[in-house]
């Protein structure tokens, strides 16, 4: 573990420099105990696939002092994090509405079904959001559908899109230009504002996604519109 | 009583309102905003008795024209040394007035500074979204109705109240910044460049560039090299971080930054220069000085300090002064100090 300043407001908690579960369960492990008993002067913590950034008033918690219990809390084993949530969110495969799940299918050379199938078949780790508001990067995509990210970007893609890019899984909340591609699309709002949880799926919980077709996509969509939570969640 | 709104008239690109920004989000991507100067934003604020991070004006150097509706309505300017002018009268760039129906209050690019704050006397009454005001144009979130400002929008103003009698001016040294040195905290990716590289960071002038915004300030100059790559796993990014990518020109995120990034940052704005490198204009040259964090943290307590008590107004009696007088921030500080 390596304490980097940026800036006298915020401290870096780096845990490694890879894309890797063990450290990402590391990083979510402290960013639990932090939240569970946050010290006074503690602002806002933002975990990422390989470190946790804490903001804080230096004011108020002095930089020698946050470091201190960083570094008792960092040494609690992983495990200690609390168990995170499995949601199953809907997602229509079809080209319709998954306008890139027929270029994807050219590149890794399988057919638009198996692409599909391969997709909804995984179990993704939100390991952080970030880029945007409601930008969710996800692991554990299935090795076959590990494609580079586009040489150059594509058009604003709709929102709540389902992508894959760079090995890496993703959904986007916002539409706007990508070097993803698109292979479906979930009717579950990531951010429902308004609500009192607005961010129901939180960094840690695990993905998972049942292909709908294109009608009930449809009427999901509709009914998430109007607020209602149409993902399934098990603790 | 009648509904008391602050109108616009005309609005060049990028009046935003802003508030203390819209904190407690980043882990679900969501950008803080807030002022990209947030010690001229509290200092408006404060010489009207708002709390520090009320919602006010952030004014671009596109600059704004307003009028009041429906009443008298006290406003505040700190900030830049922008061109102010109450119904053609000028106006020094830090002061507190009351602008009547009927009278155009009109802000114009100066001869220093890019962002000029104009705080209400009472709150401009617009939805907060998660906990905050703040405008984040590139979401559509916050501010008035999710975007810039725009000519013919009317601003309600809740428990609006009239401002001095006279234009005042606002007792406000810290204000009065010399552009100087902008100091770092070195990191978090420093371990990315090579110490002469460092050096030349910290040596070399940099010209603020055209094409900065509320997102980042771009700075050119020669280009820096890295050592080991400009690909880093994104981590997360404060406000100030200067990330250096491929190119090698470095680019100090600012209140509309992205939440996490990639590329290698190789030092932190300190939090009390964040305004000061704000309001640099294009073309203006400036340094890096490395600071430690207690250096940083002293400076952010004069800074909190320096705001904590009562902003004096000043009563300006424009025959006093020449009118060159009124176009500088400076000779106005000067006055003043001369008088307290």
């Amino acid at each position: 573990m390596r304490l980097l300043d940026a800036g006298e407001a915020a401290l870096v908690v780096e845990f490694g420099t890879t894309v890797d579960p063990a450290i990402s369960d590391r990083v979510l492990a402290l960013d639990a105990a932090l939240q569970a008993d946050p010290p006074a002067g503690l602002r806002e913590t933002v975990p990422t696939y390989r470190s946790l950034m804490v903001h804080y008033d230096p004011l108020v918690l002095d930089r020698a002092a946050l470091a201190e219990r960083v570094g008792a809390l960092a040494d609690r084993p992983a495990a200690a994090r609390a168990a995170a949530a499995t949601w199953t969110l809907p997602c229509c495969y079809d080209p319709v509405v998954a306008e890139d799940i027929g270029a994807v299918a050219d590149l890794v050379r399988r057919s638009v079904a198996e692409v599909a199938a391969l997709h909804a078949g995984g179990a993704y780790r939100l390991y952080m959001y970030g880029f945007a508001p409601g930008f969710a990067y996800l692991g554990g995509l299935p090795e076959a559908l590990a494609v580079s990210r586009r040489a150059t970007p594509r058009p604003p893609h709709p929102a709540n899109a389902v992508m894959i890019g760079g090995g890496l899984a993703a959904v986007a909340t916002f539409s706007m230009p990508t070097g993803w591609y698109v292979v479906g699309r979930t009717p579950m709002r990531l951010y429902r504002p308004g609500q009192d949880d607005p961010f129901p799926v939180g960094v840690g919980d695990v993905l998972r996604f049942e292909a709908v077709d294109a009608d009930t996509f449809a009427a999901l969509d509709r009914r998430a519109e109007a607020g209602e939570v149409v993902a399934r969640k098990e603790a | 009583m009648s509904p008391v709104f602050l109108s616009v008239l005309a609005a060049g690109q990028g009046a935003t309102l802003q508030d203390h920004g819209r904190h407690g989000w980043l882990r679900y991507g969501i950008t803080a905003a807030g002022p990209m100067d947030p010690l001229a934003h509290a200092t408006a604020n404060r010489a009207l008795g708002n709390p520090a991070g009320a919602t006010a004006l952030e004014i671009p150097l596109g600059g704004i024209e307003l009028t009041a509706e429906g009443g008298p309505l006290g406003v505040a300017l700190a900030g830049g040394a922008f061109r102010i002018a109450l119904d053609g009268n000028l106006v020094p760039p830090g002061a507190a007035l009351t602008l009547r129906p009927g009278e155009s209050l009109t802000v114009r690019a100066g001869r220093a500074g890019a962002w000029l704050y104009l705080a209400v006397a009472g709150r401009i009454d617009v939805p907060a979204m998660l906990g905050s005001t703040a405008t984040h144009t590139r979401s559509g979130f916050g501010g008035f109705r999710g975007r810039a400002l725009q000519a013919g929008d009317r601003l309600p103003v809740a428990n609006a109240q009239p401002g001095p009698g006279e234009v005042c001016t606002l007792v406000a040294p810290w204000l009065d910044r010399d552009p100087g040195e902008i100091r770092v905290v070195l990191g978090p990716q420093d371990d990315y460049f090579s110490q002469d590289q460092i050096a030349a960071f910290l040596e070399r002038p940099w010209t603020v560039t055209a094409k900065g915004d509320r997102m980042a300030c771009f700075l050119d100059g020669t280009p820096l090299t890295h050592a080991k790559g400009y690909n880093i796993v994104s981590d997360g990014i404060a406000m100030g971080a200067i990330q250096v990518p491929g190119e090698g020109w470095p680019i100090v995120l600012m209140a509309d930054r992205q939440s996490t990034g990639g590329y290698p940052k190789i030092a932190t704005v300190i939090g009390p220069d964040l305004g000061r490198l704000a309001q640099a204009q294009p073309g203006t040259r400036l340094r890096f000085a490395a600071v430690g964090v207690a250096q940083a943290v002293a400076a952010r307590r004069a800074e909190a300090e320096a705001l904590a008590g009562p902003i004096a107004l000043d009563p300006l009696v424009r025959t006093d002064f020449p009118s060159e007088f009124l176009l500088g921030r400076n000779l106005v500080g000067g006055v003043v100090d001369g008088r307290a």
